[in-house]
């Protein structure tokens, strides 16, 4: 069935559709309607979950690892300062082999504050150990969280779904919302062979000393070297289903492009728009989208690249003191790989500013005058 | 009232036996902290009035009832002294541990 | 030796709590714990955030209990069991009582944003605190539980708490949760009976344990049960329940309150107070005692 919604309601059909049984939100803008729509779904048992209205972020996450711990799936929605305030629980969820699934609602951190897009929010929250999936359009959204909940819970590690405020969340767009039952086929129930429950008592996440407490990790790290596989093998299965593919990155005229532009999240599309007004002018642009940010696909970006002589990395974030982040992941993949293939970084869009393509035009025109960076940042848009 | 057995000291031999998650998979019941003690209670069953006091304020789960009485496990009592201290009838004496 | 007669235990036989445990000698915290599985049986699930009781558990990958429990955050004690008692209603087990074990510090301070969220909506879990009124497992730092007059490593003799402790059964009476009651290690039975009972009521319990610590107390390990019984009768620590945030029973009636001096002197925290500290000190339990006879009384 098609319908036009936001991409916040495109979380809770995802939610609804991958029957989350526990809920717990607290709400923040842009995030509201996420909960807005599934307090509504659980009222009139079109979902059959339990809603904890909780007091705070912090309170939603620990609900939903009590919950999850307890055997049920469970989902949660929130943005920027709800996200940074959840951080301990972040690590309680990874650690702890939970596999909790949540929208975020990218925005920028305050002070002073903002409402508006970036990705400093999720990005904060890199070695936190949960996977991140960056989408570009509200169809993407729905569709990644019941892949999110088939891939965390195989793994048992949680998962985040993530959405460019306003741009994604308040924008409204086609998005075909798949039959039940199918989700079902797709989607089985889950059923951990390890949970809390009095016919088995086991105490979870005591005291490890570091006889132990490594060999946990060890053990995390491997689980999510499996992820980048089972993320293609799960996304494939769901085209099969659904007819579309859910993979780690998304390519758009790569194969023969001389200069590639790296984006993530819904500018995705603008930088798409750009490509193809680009190669109108007879050059040669490609955009490569990072789908999945953790755990970070190496090898595929890797291989996107070869052939192309130049790579410009567009980050709305910024890491203080250093680079944007996918800017430091995308040379951290190439490192030993590229030949010297000449890798720019650009900043641009913190707080919301508009990405627009003649913000990617500015970035290609900046690549094609220099042989190589001469700047660590390049700045595009700032007014001063 | 039957003591609790099963005291074994984990070992993991290999990667398949190591949890995937932090959990419990045995007892404390290894760990025999009746070498913390440095005094030692003992009961006088003479004066003893079978009131199971000393059971009911035991934090180390040391003192168990057997055929009606109460019996100290020496393996993991502490000697933390609340037995004797709660006594009605003082039948229990804490003596130094000979080590 | 004597005829042979049959033992009559005044608590449930059931052991849910081994031996082998990390406690210090004559640990109140221990006792609390030992007492509640009594009374509330195989049928339960525990979330206890930091606290001593993480460490008198036992080190992964052991436990030193027969129950199930989730180690969560500090802060979440309340909420996490409110998120198992979800999830376990979720996948079809709608018995297990589910009960957030915190200390004084887990439930005061840190704790009491998620506990105050978590009665508001009345959550279906008993929420126990065991208070042996400072942070004794990071090495006995003042907390809002701590007494006036109390010296910690935070509040050192020059400088003690100088603020009361804080009134939570107050705070909880303020959400008009079903049951709240205060009970202690020194009336085992009346603690036994107040668990048991807040097993039966749907919504949230709020149970005070005073449980007192020979290490953080300055105390001998022998006394921790005669503190904790003196501590009920000179109304530093009285029992009594509310219900629904307005109907106070007394449990434990006092013919006779008796002074606070023999319970000041023998633990090493108080050892630097003045006589006058002293009296205002009874003042103020005085005061109290009389605020919570008007609600009792108020309550017939």
């Amino acid at each position: 069935m098609k319908k036009v919604i936001m991409g916040n309601h495109a979380l809770s059909y995802g939610a609804k559709l991958g029957r989350a049984q526990v809920i717990a939100a607290y709400p923040i803008t842009p995030q509201t309607q996420v909960v807005e729509l599934l307090s509504e779904m659980c009222a009139d048992k079109s979902l059959d979950a339990m809603f904890i209205k909780v007091e705070s972020e912090h309170s939603a996450m620990a609900a939903c690892l009590g919950a999850s711990l307890a055997g049920a799936r469970t989902f949660t929605a929130t943005s920027a300062q709800g996200l940074a305030l959840m951080h301990e629980l972040l690590h309680w969820a990874s650690g702890g082999r939970l596999p909790v699934v949540m929208g975020n609602i990218n925005r920028a951190m305050a002070p002073g504050w903002s409402i508006w897009s970036d990705q400093n929010d999720s990005l904060s929250q890199r070695d936190t150990g949960w996977m991140q999936f960056y989408c570009s359009s509200n169809q993407e959204v729905l569709d990644t969280v019941i892949q999110a909940f088939k891939v965390s819970e195989k793994l048992l590690i949680p998962s985040m779904v993530i959405l460019d405020a306003f741009t994604l969340s308040h924008t409204y767009e086609v998005v075909d919302i798949p039959d039940q039952k199918k989700v079902d086929e797709y989607l089985p129930p889950f059923n951990p062979s390890i949970k809390l429950t009095p016919e088995e008592p086991h105490a979870f996440g005591g005291l490890t000393s570091p006889e132990h407490y490594f060999e946990l990790r060890y053990k995390l790290q491997k689980e999510m070297e499996k992820a980048p596989a089972l993320i293609e093998k799960t996304g494939k299965e769901y085209e099969k289903m659904f007819g579309r593919y859910l993979g780690l990155v998304e390519k758009h005229r790569c194969d023969d492009a001389d200069l590639i532009l790296i984006t993530s999240g819904a500018m995705g599309s603008t930088a798409r728009i750009a490509v193809d007004e680009l190669r109108k002018e007879g050059i040669k642009a490609g955009n490569l989208r990072i789908k999945v940010f953790r755990p970070f696909p190496f090898e595929i970006i890797r291989n996107a690249v070869k052939g192309a002589k130049k790579i410009a990395v567009v980050d709305r974030n910024i890491s203080y003191g250093h680079h944007g982040m996918f800017f430091e992941e995308v040379k951290s993949a190439l490192y030993g790989y590229s030949d010297g293939l000449p890798v720019f970084g650009f900043i641009t869009g913190l707080g919301g500013r508009d990405i627009t393509p003649s913000t990617f035009k500015e970035i290609t025109q900046y690549t094609l005058e220099r042989d190589k960076p001469k700047e660590e940042i390049i700045w595009i848009g700032v007014k001063l | 009232m039957k003591k609790k057995k099963g005291a074994q000291k984990i070992v993991f031999k290999s990667e398949k036996d190591f949890p995937l998650m932090p959990m419990s998979i045995g007892s404390m019941l290894f760990n025999k902290t009746g070498a913390w003690r440095n005094i030692k209670p003992v009961i006088n069953l003479e004066k003893c009035i079978q009131c199971g006091i000393c059971w009911k304020f035991c934090p180390d789960v040391a003192i168990f009832i057997e055929k009606e009485w109460p019996v100290i496990d020496y393996e993991y009592c502490k000697g933390c002294g609340l037995c004797a201290e709660e006594c009605p009838t003082k039948c229990i004496a804490m003596v130094e541990e000979e080590k | 030796m004597k005829k042979e007669k049959k033992m009559k235990l005044s608590l449930p036989e059931v052991e849910l709590m081994n031996s082998g445990h990390m406690a210090c000698q004559g640990c109140g915290a221990t006792l609390a714990m030992r007492f509640a599985l009594k009374a509330l049986g195989q049928k339960v699930a525990l979330c206890i955030p930091a606290c001593c009781w993480s460490v008198i558990d036992g080190p992964f990958p052991y436990s030193s209990l027969d129950v199930p429990i989730f180690h969560c955050a500090f802060e979440t004690a309340a909420v996490s069991a409110s998120g198992v008692k979800a999830g376990l209603e979720m996948v079809g087990d709608k018995e297990t009582t589910v009960v957030a074990w915190a200390g004084d510090g887990g439930t005061f301070d840190i704790g009491i944003q998620a506990l105050s969220g978590v009665a508001e909506r009345n959550d279906d879990i008993i929420y126990i605190c065991y208070d042996n009124e400072a942070y004794m497992n990071t090495g006995i730092q003042r907390s809002s539980a701590t007494p006036y007059g109390a010296w910690t490593t935070t509040t050192p003799v020059k400088h003690f708490k100088n603020r009361p402790k804080k009134d939570m059964e107050a705070i909880m009476a303020a959400h008009r949760i079903p049951y709240i009651a205060t009970a202690s290690i020194g009336y085992p039975e009346d603690l036994v009976k107040k668990v048991k009972k807040a097993k039966e009521i749907k919504g949230t319990k709020f149970l005070h344990i005073f449980a007192p610590c020979p290490p953080g107390w300055k105390s001998q390990p022998e006394d921790t049960i005669k503190l904790a019984r003196m501590a009920v009768q000179n109304a530093i620590f009285p029992l009594y329940e509310i219900e629904w945030g307005e109907k106070y029973t007394l449990n434990i009636k006092l013919k006779e309150k008796k002074p606070i001096n023999d319970y000041l002197k023998i633990q090493g925290r108080f050892r630097h107070l003045t006589k006058k500290e002293i009296v205002f000190i009874q003042e103020e339990v005085d005061k109290k005692w009389e605020r919570l006879l008007l609600c009792v009384n108020g309550s017939k």
